[in-house]
């Protein structure tokens, strides 16, 4: 899950790191009342999960609060990588000196938490890492004993030579660690880092995501999901506690289990058609649930066949067909329904469908075939 | 002969008493696992009913299992938050083989198991893993045993059903296994690619290998560098999620395009440079295995 820059900066502030201040407007007048309320210079800035947001226009300096008015009417409800920016967050300007980059997450190939800090801040790392590798200093840190006092020194120390400024940065490498891990991170990220004129170090951007599987134990955190920036659709998939995210194409796919859902997705690519979606109906074959896949397949307007994909392991076939059959009870479903069930309780499941007028198939390429055919209008 | 789990493997089960513990401990005695406790705290001194009148003796700690049984392998059914803590618990037991199932454990405390297991020398599989099974002698997950046969093929996958899909298609062709291991969907999993190509190269009854990947991470390229560097036997793959959009999470956690990295035509293309035949279907698995062994 991503929250936006002003709610991992209330993280960072929460952890001592040093944030100038900011507030959000939600319309232009309120823009204009915070800066004036801050005098002088404001930034505002688009708060949307995407990067890219100085590019696409939705940053901008303002000298004053009218200005910081007129460039929040242009920045609000501007589009931003098909996302619409319903918040700017309005802050001081800063004097800045220097920009480095500090950021943590974790390296699958490590098995935890990795640093990544160059004193080429304020550009995107994955490009600097790319092409110029000797700029970044990387450091793993074992979970069992956190980020090191040393460790933290020799990361900063990488970023400036004035002692007074590492000695400023070893303290926000720290706290940034202790942000991470008390947020269940999975990223966090300074960029940039800032030094001003006055010796000051920093944090005048940031960017988290929190792992999913953390959020159960951290309400606080939860809170902050935004869904205004998601499709109903999936908002409505993650409450009925369904892996849903919805495509551009006209197959609708109900599969269950991660791998198969992709490779489905992939075949009906493969016989000439594009899916609907991805969707994971998950392990256990609650009828309830096939009805809320359903559902949801059907309230995306693209969507010109549905196809079921079910290898019963720990799912049994006749659950998700009795739900089949109860989804089109309870819901008008216009676009037709290609069937293929195999595994646990197959036997049972093919009769309960057989009753209630659906044929099924057992071999996924012909469902597959079949979908994409009547998508087309065959 | 199989990989990992056996005829001598004497497991425990980590969560026996739960809705998915108790199903699928009834299921792995049916198969022919040799379940030789249970554990659930508070309900030590319990006996568990397993099928065909089998009894299984629960205790309330892992240590106490083991010494009392000489177990020597564990599985985990217990819910997320608690998952991280039974995998050090069977860590600091005495087993050396522990199998976590459950889905959605917070990556960071997966951080501090794995460090913790690696140091007592401890094999994790998973977690957010279906287990695995050596067809004929053991089974330890949620594996359905019914699709599965003997036979001279590895497979190793980091999905659950894929995994299914691809055995089905296997057994149906009259091509067996000697084990069959779903490594996980998490971003960090104790068992990796390498890990199981390894113990199928080893492995003297294993004559061809199939791979089944995903999009995120890059596990699947140093393992397509491992086959071409170490292996002597076929391997051919598949890569689910070529059609998967990038910086959205596609179901598990760990299959996630991110950045320009972890997609499939990088891995299919991984896999091509490293002489592993790549599926266009999962169907088309069978072939290319045939082919490979012929």
């Amino acid at each position: 899950m991503d929250i936006h820059e002003y709610q991992a900066k209330e993280r960072f502030r929460a952890a001592g790191i040093p944030v100038p201040p900011g507030e959000i407007a939600t319309t232009p007048e309120q823009a204009e009342s915070i800066a004036a309320q801050y005098g002088g210079m404001v930034v505002v800035k688009a708060q949307v999960h995407s990067g890219g947001r100085g590019k696409a226009g939705g940053v901008k300096l303002a000298k004053d609060a009218s200005e910081a008015k007129e460039h929040a009417a242009a920045i609000l409800g501007m589009d931003i990588k098909g996302l619409t920016v319903e918040k700017v967050l309005v802050t001081p300007a800063e004097d800045i000196d220097t920009e480095a980059y500090v950021g943590i997450l974790v390296d699958r190939k490590k098995q935890a938490a990795t640093f990544m800090v160059s004193a080429e801040g304020g550009v995107d790392i994955e490009a600097v890492a790319a092409e110029t590798p000797e700029l970044i200093r990387k450091l793993t840190v074992d979970p069992r004993y956190g980020i090191l006092p040393h460790q933290a020194f020799w990361l900063a120390n990488f970023l400036y030579e004035d002692p007074a400024l590492i000695k400023q940065a070893s303290k926000i490498i720290g706290q940034l660690y202790t942000s991470f891990i008390e947020s269940g991170s999975s990223m966090a990220e300074i960029n940039p880092l800032i030094t001003t004129p006055a010796g000051e170090v920093k944090a005048i951007d940031a960017k988290m995501s929190i792992d999913e599987s953390e959020l159960f134990r951290r309400p606080e955190v939860e809170a902050m999901r935004d869904t205004s920036s998601e499709p109903a659709s999936e908002t409505k998939a993650r409450e009925a506690g369904l892996s849903y995210v919805k495509l551009d194409g006209d197959v609708g796919c109900c599969v269950n289990g991660a791998g198969l859902a992709m490779a489905t997705m992939d075949l009906v690519k493969y016989y000439g058609g594009e899916p609907a979606n991805f969707l994971d109906i998950g392990g256990s074959s609650n009828p309830d649930k096939v009805v809320a896949a359903l559902e949801i397949i059907t309230s995306d307007p693209n969507v010109k066949s549905i196809l079921f994909n079910i290898f019963g392991g720990i799912t049994r076939c006749d659950d998700v067909a009795n739900g089949i059959v109860e989804a089109t009870r309870r819901i008008d479903i216009k676009p037709p329904i290609v069937i293929r069930l195999t595994g646990t309780n197959e036997e049972k499941a093919l009769e309960i469908l057989h009753e209630a007028g659906f044929s099924a198939y057992t071999s996924m390429d012909e469902v597959v075939e079949k979908a994409v055919q009547l998508a087309q209008g065959n | 002969m199989a990989i990992f789990i056996d005829n001598d493997t004497k497991l425990v089960v980590q969560g026996i008493t739960g809705r998915d513990g108790s199903f699928h401990t009834r299921e792995m005695m049916a198969y022919g696992t040799n379940v030789v406790a249970g554990v659930t705290p508070g309900k030590g001194g319990q006996t568990f009913e397993g099928p065909n009148g089998k009894a299984v003796p629960i205790f309330n700690a892992m240590d106490e299992a083991v010494a009392a049984t000489g177990a020597n392998a564990s599985v985990i059914y217990v819910p997320p938050a608690f998952a991280a803590g039974a995998i050090l618990e069977a860590a600091d037991s005495g087993v050396s083989f522990v199998v976590a199932i459950t889905e959605g454990v917070p990556v960071l405390d997966m951080a501090r198991a794995h460090a913790f297991a690696k140091d007592k020398g401890v094999r994790v599989l998973g977690p957010n893993c279906p287990g695995l099974i050596s067809p004929g002698k053991s089974k330890v997950g949620i594996l359905p045993g019914k699709i599965v046969t003997e036979g001279p093929i590895g497979l190793v996958s980091r999905s659950g059903t894929l995994t299914y899909e691809a055995v089905f298609q296997l057994t149906g062709a009259g091509l067996g296994q000697t084990t069959c291991v779903g490594i996980g969907g998490d971003p960090l999993i104790g068992t990796n690619f390498i890990d199981c190509l390894a113990a199928f190269e080893a492995d003297p009854d294993t004559t061809g290998v199939v791979m089944i990947g995903e999009i995120g991470g890059t596990d699947e390229q140093e393992a397509a560098e491992y086959v071409s560097a170490h292996m002597t036997k076929p391997v051919v793959g598949f890569i689910a999620g070529r059609t998967a959009p990038p910086g959205r999470q596609m179901g598990h956690a760990g299959a996630i395009i991110s950045g320009a990295s972890g997609t499939a035509e990088d891995k299919i293309k991984a896999f091509e440079e490293n002489g592993i035949s790549v599926a266009q279907r999962p169907a088309d698995l069978v072939g290319l295995i045939q082919d490979a062994l012929a």
